[in-house]
């Protein structure tokens, strides 16, 4: 039986006795006890402390995502930010970055206030870069850091042409990033698949991969000439990599994201295959056309969903983010192209990561580093397993194994392709600032 | 009728697109097609499919096809139901799937489904349980008009077997297209797209279709010519093309002697092709409209296990 816990609940005193312990800011990777007392990691433990047993189990600090929908306010009903943050805990999450592009968008000092609750994880309020994320006024951005919002996003679209070099400048002055839905509206054109052999013969209006990297190409010229942190958000080609890479080389202050979707499943996932980027994909033709299967940025080609994992493995890419995007049934039981883009992400990135790892594509740190301190890193915060420490961190089983399914979501919505699929990664127990979360 | 001692049971329940289907099955379609041809003539067999009641949904403008397939399905004794959706619940704001569901419930067995959509058909295979034939979704497929277009160059040509097909026209947004590469490779014929470049978009992708940007390169050798219609609402940049493009009796001569022409219509006389050559002794697009209700009398009986 698994339950939740508040953030605001009494502080936990445990013991994890001989589990992998993976902090990527020690850089350590040891077989060792955890011990929690009074909501800190500690030396010591407490002499009512619970003894769990940590054998064959991982210790990470815990997750951070960057890019969340919990879709309030809003009247959709697809998610709650009470919902939303039961589905991070259940996936690892501590904290979550809230993204503006609720009904109505989250453009003020007041609704950046309302979006933080006492919930089951740390959530962070993005605020909108621009009035009602209209792209034509900017909103008050250095209002909205004071009220807590951690960055700055019109997500859903690129920043308009008219705002971007304010914003930009703006986000310098204030020393937050930009988070970057990158995607140029003229290049994309209304496609919904990413162009290639598989949108052509399912007749679907075809993605170009020059509209992200336009985009890309525009904000990094952006954040040289003002300085500002750019985070590039979602991103899903090898194109859009490799423009980073250089632009670092040259010193701009640039960081990335990308989602498990975009990581593991391809293109091939439209037409029917559900086998991952690193498998052989299969032709079911019946499961052709699934709404789940939409999202935007399209699901990449094989070959770019190989170079954001080479990206991550490398590097060149800071952070998985799972752009989870709760939607109602009756948003996607509708043709292909009709269908609201988006998946949810919030309780399957972990194992999507572990796929990725037990088939040799990612170093187990690497996913954990990618969770944890990367992401926090990218909002000025940190992830620490060290003595002292508030105990903040996932304990997960990585062989165990799932089966997907609506039942089994903490989320309001259960809009992902993976349901039905049985997937590696089982979470024991999450911790946010000392308080359990989670556990089952 | 008498072809259905020995067959095999049909194998599939639904007919979303021709990619899937084997060269046997392709050639049974079009036998039963002809012997449905001379039933018909002969006003013989009007009851194989009495105790199915054909759903004609059509959420996008149809004469040929939905004429065509309403006849097949009285021809052979079926109850058809049209939803006109103009007149229907789905100017209400009902979706898709909830208009379908009704009309599951209200008893019909076969959907004939035509819409905007690419996997509109599909979809509608997922959420209800009638036997769905694809009238038309989006670019997708269009079925039945490659079984038709494929039994009419059957007859042309004597059979398709290392001939070569010619599609000339804006290939990237046709599902007439796509569904003729697949009909005609699956009956070993060998198909050519050809275009200006933004007509063929995405073609260079399919394994195994050529593609030519210039009108010479597009005929040469082509045993018979394809001509899409141009679809006007597209834009003025495409009348230019269509003026360079627009087939007629001289261009024809580029193609081998004595080659067809086909096409889906509706035509554009005029646009893709001329009056003259849409009307004289090459055109085939007579045939292609006649071979229309016996193609699906042939499919509406193998799908109900009626043939």
């Amino acid at each position: 039986m698994s339950s939740f816990g508040l953030i605001d609940a009494l502080p936990a005193n445990l013991v994890i006795v001989g589990a992998r312990v993976i902090d990527p800011a020690a850089g350590t990777d040891v077989l060792r006890d955890v011990i929690v007392r009074d909501g800190a990691i500690a030396d010591e433990p407490a002499p009512d402390a619970e003894r769990i047993d940590g054998r064959g189990l991982v210790v990470a600090p815990g997750f951070c995502d960057l890019h969340v929908h919990l879709r309030e306010p809003g009247s959709s009903g697809a998610e709650s930010i009470e919902s939303g943050a039961r589905a991070a805990a259940h996936g690892g999450f501590t904290t979550i970055c809230a993204m503006p592009n609720t009904d109505p968008p989250i453009d003020s000092p007041e609704l950046v206030r309302a979006g933080t609750r006492d919930v089951a994880c740390r959530v962070r309020p993005i605020g909108a870069a621009s009035e009602g994320r209209a792209g034509e006024a900017a909103a008050d951005l250095a209002r909205m850091v004071d009220a807590g919002a951690v960055a700055f996003s019109d997500d859903g679209a690129a920043l308009s042409g008219t705002l971007a070099k304010s914003v930009f400048a703006a986000a310098a002055e204030l020393n937050v990033p930009v988070i970057e839905h990158a995607e140029d509206p003229i290049h994309a054109a209304g496609g919904v698949m990413r162009a290639g052999a598989a949108a052509t013969r399912l007749g679907l209006p075809p993605w170009p991969p020059e509209a992200e990297i336009a985009v890309v190409e525009r904000d990094l010229a952006l954040a040289e000439e003002t300085g500002a942190h750019l985070h590039l958000t979602h991103l899903s080609t090898l194109g859009a990599l490799e423009r980073i890479a250089d632009a670092r080389g040259r010193g701009v202050r640039v960081t990335c994201d990308v989602t498990p979707h975009h990581l593991a499943l391809t293109d091939a996932w439209v037409a029917g295959s559900r086998r991952f980027a690193w498998e052989e994909p299969d032709t079911d033709a019946s499961r052709a056309y699934d709404g789940a299967c939409r999202v935007n940025p399209p699901l990449a080609s094989r070959e770019d969903a190989l170079a954001l994992l080479a990206g991550l493995a490398d590097g060149t890419v800071d952070a998985i983010a799972t752009d989870h995007a709760p939607h109602p049934p009756e948003r996607k039981l509708v043709p292909f192209e009709e269908a609201a883009p988006g998946i949810i992400g919030l309780e399957t990135a972990l194992s999507v990561g572990l796929a990725a790892v037990e088939a040799g594509r990612l170093k187990l740190p690497t996913l954990v580093a990618a969770l944890s301190a990367g992401p926090a890193a990218v909002i000025g915060e940190s992830r620490s397993l060290a003595a002292g420490e508030p105990a903040d961190l996932v304990l997960f089983d990585p062989a165990a194994r799932w089966r997907v399914a609506g039942e089994s979501l903490a989320s309001h919505s259960a809009n992902t392709p993976l349901l039905g699929m049985e997937l590696p990664g089982v979470v024991r127990l999450t911790m946010a600032a000392g308080r359990i979360t989670y556990r089952s | 009728m008498t072809v259905t001692a020995a067959a095999p049971a049909w194998a599939h329940r639904h007919l979303i697109d021709v990619e899937g289907l084997t060269r046997v099955e392709i050639e049974r379609i079009l036998d039963l097609a002809v012997q449905m041809r001379a039933a018909r003539t002969e006003r013989r067999d009007r009851s194989l499919l009495e105790s199915e009641t054909v759903g004609l949904a059509f959420y996008e403008a149809s004469t040929r096809t939905r004429v065509s397939f309403e006849l097949a399905a009285k021809a052979l004794g079926a109850t058809t139901v049209d939803l006109s959706v103009a007149g229907s619940s789905v100017t209400k704001g009902e979706s898709l799937v909830d208009t379908l569901r009704t009309l599951e419930r209200t008893g019909v067995s076969m959907l004939v489904l035509r819409h905007s959509a690419a996997g509109a058909a599909d979809l509608a295979v997922r959420t209800t349980g009638m036997h769905v034939l694809n009238a038309g979704d989006g670019t997708h497929a269009h079925p039945t008009q490659a079984l038709l277009d494929s039994l009419t160059l059957r007859e042309a040509l004597g059979g398709l077997d290392g001939r070569l097909l010619t599609i000339v026209g804006d290939v990237a947004h046709s599902r007439v297209a796509r569904s003729n590469i697949h009909a005609i490779t699956i009956l070993g014929g060998r198909v050519r797209v050809a275009g200006p470049p933004s007509w063929v978009a995405g073609l260079e992708t399919w394994r195994g279709v050529e593609v030519a940007t210039t009108v010479e390169d597009a005929l040469r050798g082509a045993d018979a010519v394809m001509a899409l219609r141009v679809q006007l609402e597209r834009g003025a940049q495409l009348d230019a093309h269509a003026a360079e493009w627009r087939m007629d009796d001289d261009r024809m001569e580029l193609a081998a002697p004595g080659a067809p022409i086909l096409h889906p219509g509706p035509t554009n006389e005029g646009v893709e092709i001329t009056a003259e050559l849409a009307n004289g002794p090459r055109s085939l697009i007579g045939r292609q409209v006649e071979n229309g209700v016996p193609v699906r009398m042939a499919v509406l009986a193998l799908l109900a296990g009626a043939a």
